[in-house]
């Protein structure tokens, strides 16, 4: 599993970084952590999760204050005027493994966030210290940038700092002057409808899809590298995704089967071989299905009225 | 369920003491459940109940039912005659969230609250009484609710259906037609009865005392205006654990003077520690059962140290004298979760007959339970805060009967 804010609040501890801890209720905005942490502690970041056409994740950790411009960010990092947008729930749980609202420098601590890309405002070097959630958004801690950095290099991660209001020219002889900080690998997470034809609007904080029975889920070739991430998952995904529910389905019925062809079952262990497949597979069935109305749940709970 | 120090004055060694806050047998022995079901006046579950609801359901019954693990019922032939005649009816159980480990004693009612969800096609409501958890246990008010949402995501890993049931908290959704159900209730019960059921006296605090309406009237489906509007000849059916009968015999006594039909009641026995009968389950002890989050390991060792056998000292006595199958603990597991009757009956008789050895039966029993935990702990992991918010919202379910 993830690292938990208690390993990473020791990792500082034993790496020796200066931090001041702050506990507060559960905040999913920075209006709400201001309300608990003000800024003579230090000044508070604002965190974007978000993702390219190519499945490349990125975080972008700045002053509240600082004004970050995806469009420009986007051509910055070289993928064009829109190539980017916000990478959706299931990507902050399995890639960053923390909650909504959470999104953080820290979280690329995790082995699963090793290919995302963080980049870090410039601004927050003049600062005394800067806040951000260490892995839980019950607490805050306000450190200075050089034990942030000291913390980044200790998990072989060069600090990356940018002047994200730029906005320099990006054409044939002005190359995309952040196309450097392009993670060179891609990670699959599987989704659930097809990534083409999905118009994704906003709220940032999460994106939710529809289920559509039809639609297939993106075929599992991923690099190398982003391969842990899907295997780990598997059993997971036989509840959200229906190539996988049917892969599962397939795997376990025809384990049966064979081990009937075999001759290896007196008829009645057969019977009971089939009652307890029956009863798994409709288990699997349940938890699929709750998820599917989970998802539409939340979709309901997000969707805007009908513009008239 | 905590050991309320005024039971003391009502138990004495020489009685057993079944009610929601204590159960301990006579002389340290086992709980006779015969004398109890004379003494609380349910009925027990013969095999002609447990034939007709094979009938209606048009399929095996659940293991705990062929086992007799849910052995005691009130009117559950009434639910059983309605439901023939097309009336049908919906589920009510609950769980008092003291603490985030939950172990296998804990999950019993709900594998067969879901059993009955499936095999019947009716709704469910689950209630959470972090109140009740709050106010007994002393927990804050915050951390009684997490740990009804914590609860909450075990429950729903049991494999319920999302579109027929619907699990509340008491923090959260007291008030409105529930809250007007449990004054009713209220005038219904004075102090001295209530004082009579529940043991409580003069230094209980009044929180305690206006709890047990709360757990009432969950039987009523006026209660759930947005489930069961206009339905309110609708009948309940709650599974429970016997120690929980004191409540619905109180319910079951206030309903016809509130114009409402009587809850009825489909009750288990007690789930032994793994140290034997006379042991008690405790969250502190946690060798004394089987949690959710062990894992394999930790599963294959609390059986092989703990699980108190029935076999003999030695294995040539063993061979001749056979297993004491009376106190074996891995069989009595086995009873509970191993589906194969035919397998359990060889079990038992090669066991019993000192042919099988203790390690065998719980290598077999290792096997059992470690894969249900593992299954569990899939299912659980699927479980999510917003698969939590979307079980608790206060929706209609449009298709709970289907």
């Amino acid at each position: 599993m993830g690292f938990s804010k208690d390993q990473l609040l020791n990792r500082l501890q034993e790496l020796e970084i200066d931090y001041t801890k702050y506990e507060h209720p559960p905040v999913l905005t920075v209006e709400a952590q201001a309300k608990y942490v003000s800024s003579s502690e230090g000044a508070l970041s604002k965190n974007l999760f978000f993702k390219d056409k190519k499945h490349r994740y990125y975080i972008v950790s700045a002053m509240v204050d600082t004004k970050v411009d995806m469009k420009v960010l986007s051509q910055r990092l070289g993928l064009g005027k829109g190539g980017v947008r916000m990478a959706p729930e299931e990507a902050l749980a399995q890639l960053l493994q923390v909650s909504l609202g959470c999104v953080t420098p820290f979280a690329v601590v995790n082995e699963s966030a090793r290919d995302v890309s963080l980049l870090l405002d410039q601004n927050f070097k003049n600062q005394k210290r800067c806040i951000f959630h260490p892995l839980s958004n019950e607490v805050s801690v306000s450190l200075n940038t050089s034990g942030l950095d000291k913390f980044l290099k200790s998990i072989e991660r060069d600090p990356v700092y940018v002047d994200l209001e730029a906005n320099p020219a990006v054409g044939k002889d002005q190359p995309p002057d952040l196309a450097v900080y392009v993670p060179s690998n891609s990670v699959v997470i599987p989704e659930i409808t097809s990534e083409t034809s999905t118009k994704q609007t906003p709220p940032p904080k999460s994106v939710s899809a529809e289920v559509k029975p039809v639609a297939s889920a993106k075929p599992s070739k991923p690099a190398s590298k982003g391969k842990s991430v899907v295997v780990e998952n598997s059993t997971l995904l036989a509840f959200k995704n229906p190539e996988k529910f049917v892969e599962e389905i397939m795997d376990k019925t025809s384990a049966l089967l064979l081990s009937e062809a075999k001759g290896e079952n007196v008829e009645a262990l057969a019977e009971t071989r089939r009652k307890l497949l029956t009863s798994e597979l409709t288990h699997l069935a349940i938890m699929f299905k709750n998820t599917a109305y989970t998802e539409g749940f939340h979709a309901g709970k997000h969707s805007q009225p009908k513009r008239l | 369920m905590e050991v309320d120090k005024k039971d003391e004055r009502e138990s004495d060694s020489s009685e057993q003491v079944v009610n929601p806050w204590e159960v301990s047998a006579k002389d340290g022995g086992k709980i006779d459940y015969d004398k109890l079901i004379d003494k609380f006046g349910c009925q027990r579950l013969d095999e002609s109940l447990i034939d007709r609801v094979q009938r209606l359901t048009s399929r095996q019954p659940h293991v705990f039912l062929r086992r007799g693990v849910f052995f005691a019922h009130r009117d559950f032939n009434e639910i059983l005659d309605a439901y023939e005649k097309g009336d049908k009816f919906y589920l009510y159980t609950g769980r008092g969230p003291s603490s985030e480990a939950l172990h296998l004693g804990h999950l019993i009612p709900f594998m067969f609250t879901k059993y009955l969800q499936e095999a019947f096609k009716v709704p469910l409501v689950i209630q959470l009484t972090d109140d009740e958890k709050c106010m007994w246990k002393n927990l804050s008010v915050e951390e009684s609710q997490r740990l009804a949402r914590e609860n909450a995501k075990d429950i729903i890993a049991c494999g319920f259906d999302v579109t027929k049931t619907f699990i509340f908290s008491d923090f959260d959704y007291v008030g409105g037609a529930f809250y007007k159900n449990m004054v009713k209730v209220s005038k219904c019960v004075t102090l001295n009865k209530a004082m009579g059921i529940f043991g409580f006296s003069g230094e209980d605090h009044i929180g305690k005392l206006s709890f047990p309406p709360v757990q009432a009237v969950p039987s009523f489906p006026s209660s759930f205006p947005h489930l069961f509007p206009g339905k309110d000849n609708l009948r309940c059916l709650i599974p429970c654990a016997i120690d929980q009968d004191p409540y619905f015999r109180m319910t079951r006594d206030v309903a016809p003077r509130l114009g409402y039909s009587k809850p009825a009641l489909i009750e288990s026995s007690f789930f032994p520690a793994l140290q034997g009968e006379n042991g008690k389950m405790s969250a502190s002890d946690p060798n004394s059962a089987i949690y959710v989050t062990d894992t394999a390991k930790d599963i294959k060792n609390k059986i092989n140290r703990y699980a108190f056998s029935g076999g003999q000292d030695s294995v040539e006595k063993h061979r001749e004298l056979g297993a004491n199958l009376e106190v074996d603990i891995p069989v009595k597991y086995l009873s509970f979760f191993l589906e194969d009757d035919s397998e359990l009956e060889h079990i038992k008789k090669e066991y019993g007959e000192g042919r099988m050895l203790t390690g065998e039966v719980k290598k077999r029993l290792t096997e059992v339970l470690t894969e249900m935990v593992e299954r569990h702990r899939r299912s659980r992991a699927a479980v999510t805060d917003e698969m939590v918010d979307a079980f608790m919202a206060v929706r209609p379910l449009p298709s709970m009967f289907e």
